[in-house]
């Protein structure tokens, strides 16, 4: 798939998930479960300020001594007989992963949900030499059947389609003759996806977190997919972003409990694993062979930068869950496989300002995803800076430049002033706002309320707006 | 044996060219973090009170929760199996179930017994199996979630290819939270002991919300989950 979802242009993408009603309805009522169950999990924590810091803390500390815990990881993952390949390029990445598994003459590949894998367009590699790939996780299985749909959320990916368009979909594809409740379509897909992992030859899982200590390998789902792609087959290759990794196996907990907090809502998800090396002698199921491949693909080159808190980030998607725009839009308008605030920001990086300049104007600058980032990751104002980057050095005009400039008056050359949030001059919108809300905005804000009203900033924080929304008050 | 690594140097090198230094590959040691909320949680719980905090948090992770003692649990074990809709059984190669005077009843009801001599046929058998039964070796009482390594004696099949997963958790098993456990296996890797190839936390049946939201119980792992607490164990 790749970073890049979409050739069409940012504005027609836009405007399809705004005419998108199906898309719009399913999108925001996700939205708000995950948003609900996810301050249900953190409330009942306490000292949530805490454990933000504390996850900060340990994030940063990892990215500040990357090169040492690296090599931690190398060496004990080789201790323990398992292969690892540093990938500086996404090809080299795919290349290394296409010969270990042309090499073991595998024909059956199944695979437990991973962005990376997605990132290097491993999947297509894969395929274009005659291999057959199978998703397990049921929404990537879902996107998958549906002719490689891309995803639309980096937790839950098919949340933007509804169970009558994923029956429809089964019925064409799967010759699915039941109705569109959830349980009969998840059972059709456990019959077939348990054949799948019986029969595969190589596993390829992603990973939310590696362990140097112990050169572990932990995974973190709900179906038990990651599992069974681990157990059954001979050989797992498991795919990593350089800088997903902790030192220890306290650290790991600590991250592991932010992340299903923030992403789901649960104290735990229902299966945590620790994977290290290949099966222990005498064992009978897990791999033979273990292959870890840590893709850099461009981080490297954001360490260092005024980006670099980016990499701090799990994963947890409660940025997404926020969101005001993406919620507008849906997760298809950001045209790469990172969407909402954290693909705003990661995508430019990764994938270059050509491709993504648009998407750090795809923020009211509300500072929602800020406050609810688990390692704090100070997500608007890098979407800032991205904006000055774009302008001043990169000397682009992206679509909204010109609109934004109009509606600030002042524009670039006062940043403050594109500040939407909370904090914003209140003079900036006054002329904008229609009672408490916006209805029609200025600049990038216009496309997100063409057809929602948005918070007014300045007397209610995002936050208290979805309270206030959630409970069928004032939708300002 | 060990592994190769590939590409190190010129990958580590360009982490350090960015990170402004040069590269380090040893020599650093873990900080004391500022904040530990995480040892808080649970804090002063009573053995008992942990025992009803897993309890009330199975009830949200769609788990039966049974407590017993090591005399009556046979006997209990034999209602959980029957209203799991009975065999085929498939149980890790464990003492414990001699000790808790289960072999009779796990022989009657003709439960598969790992055996690493046998290769794929336990897979086959696990595939087949109505039932799982495991030893927890520690339960998370805070998230209800419980423990398994595997070995040559204990397969990770066991817990994932039968439709139904029943863990027997003794129960001086249970801690607070991960936290523990997490220190647990760091202690034994400072005495210098392997970590198992695979631990597995596991909380309650398997489950996704990737339709709509909704969830949906038992995907690919079971689709029921029983813990038996026994309490004099
Ligand atoms: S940026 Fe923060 S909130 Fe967003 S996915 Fe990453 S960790 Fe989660």
């Amino acid at each position: 798939m790749a970073m890049k979802t979409s050739s069409a242009k940012f504005k027609e993408r836009v405007d399809e998930g705004l005419h998108n009603d199906f898309m719009r309805l399913a999108v925001s009522s996700a939205q708000e479960r995950l948003h609900g169950r996810r301050l249900t999990a953190v409330d009942e924590l306490g000292s949530w300020e805490e454990w933000r810091s504390l996850g900060q803390e340990i994030r940063q500390h990892v990215l500040a001594n990357l090169d040492f815990y690296l090599h931690q990881l190398a060496e004990n993952v080789s201790k323990r007989g398992g292969h690892v390949f540093f990938a500086e390029t996404a090809e080299e990445a795919s290349g290394y992963i296409k010969d270990v598994i042309v090499g073991k003459k595998a024909k059956k590949i199944v695979k437990s949900k991973s962005m990376v894998t997605e990132e290097i367009n491993l999947n297509a590699s894969l395929e274009a030499i005659g291999l057959e790939v199978v998703e397990t996780d049921l929404g990537e299985y879902i996107l998958q059947v549906d002719d490689h749909d891309p995803p639309s959320h980096i937790v839950a990916p098919a949340l933007h389609k509804n169970k009558e368009q994923i029956r429809d979909v089964f019925k064409e594809k799967l010759a699915y003759t039941q109705t569109e409740k959830p349980e009969e379509l998840t059972a059709h897909v456990r019959g077939i996806l348990r054949k799948d992992f019986l029969s595969a030859d190589v596993g390829i899982t992603g990973c939310n977190f590696a362990i140097a200590e112990t050169g572990s390998i932990g995974l973190v789902t709900n179906e038990g997919n990651a599992d069974l792609v681990t157990a059954l087959p001979k050989t797992q290759i498991t795919v990593m972003g350089m800088e997903r990794l902790v030192p220890t196996f306290d650290e790991f907990e600590v991250l592991v409990s932010l992340l299903t907090r923030s992403a789901v809502g649960q104290r735990l998800t229902s299966y945590i694993t620790a994977l290290t090396g290949p099966r222990d002698e005498g064992d009978v199921d897990g791999p033979e062979e273990f292959h870890l491949v840590i893709v850099d693909n461009g981080r490297s080159s954001i360490l260092g930068t005024e980006f670099q808190s980016v990499l701090q980030c799990i994963r947890c998607a409660a940025c997404i869950n926020v969101c005001p725009v993406y919620r507008q839009v849906g997760g298809h308008s950001y045209g790469s496989i990172y969407p909402g605030p954290i693909g705003a920001v990661l995508s430019p990086l990764l994938g270059g300002y050509d491709d993504f300049k648009e998407l750090p104007y795809a923020s009211t600058l509300c500072a929602a995803c800020t406050d609810a980032c688990p390692v704090k990751i100070p997500l608007h104002d890098l979407l800032r800076k991205h904006r000055e980057v774009i302008v001043e050095k990169e000397k682009m005009a992206p679509f909204s430049e010109k609109m934004a400039m109009k509606a600030f008056g002042l524009g670039a050359a006062s940043p403050m002033l594109y500040k939407f949030g909370s904090k914003m001059v209140p003079a900036a919108m006054s002329p904008f706002k229609t009672g408490d809300s916006i209805s029609k905005g200025p600049g990038p804000l216009k496309t997100w309320t063409e057809s929602r009203e948005f918070p007014a900033p300045g007397k209610e924080s995002f936050r208290d707006w979805f309270k206030n929304r959630e409970k069928g008050g004032n939708p300002s | 044996m060990k592994g190769t690594i590939h590409n190190e140097e010129r990958f580590l090198k360009n982490i350090s060219k960015n990170l402004g230094r040069p590269t380090m590959t040893e020599g650093i040691s873990l900080p004391v973090w500022k904040n530990a909320p995480q040892k808080e949680i649970l804090k002063k719980k009573t053995p008992h009170d942990l025992v009803e905090e897993l309890e009330e948090q199975c009830k949200r992770v769609h788990t039966a929760f049974h407590l017993t003692d090591s005399k009556q649990v046979g006997h209990l074990l034999k209602q959980v199996i029957e209203q799991l809709g009975g065999g085929p059984l498939v149980i890790p190669d464990d003492t414990r179930f001699s000790e808790y005077k289960m072999n009779d009843l796990l022989l009657e009801e003709g439960a598969f017994v790992w055996d690493h001599q046998a290769g794929r046929k336990n897979i086959e058998k696990a595939e087949r199996a109505n039932i799982g039964i495991t030893f927890s070796e520690m339960t998370l009482a805070e998230s209800a979630t419980v423990v398994l390594f595997s070995s040559k004696d204990h397969g990770r099949s066991i817990s994932f290819l039968p439709s139904c997963h029943v863990s027997i958790i003794p129960k001086s098993t249970i801690i607070p939270r991960m936290t523990q456990a997490a220190a647990a296996i760091r202690s034994k890797v400072a005495q210098g002991e392997i970590v198992p190839s695979c631990i597995n936390f596991i909380t309650g049946p398997s489950n996704s919300a990737d339709i709509e939201m909704d969830l949906v119980v038992g995907v690919h792992g079971p689709i029921k989950a029983v813990y038996i607490v026994v309490e004099d164990k």
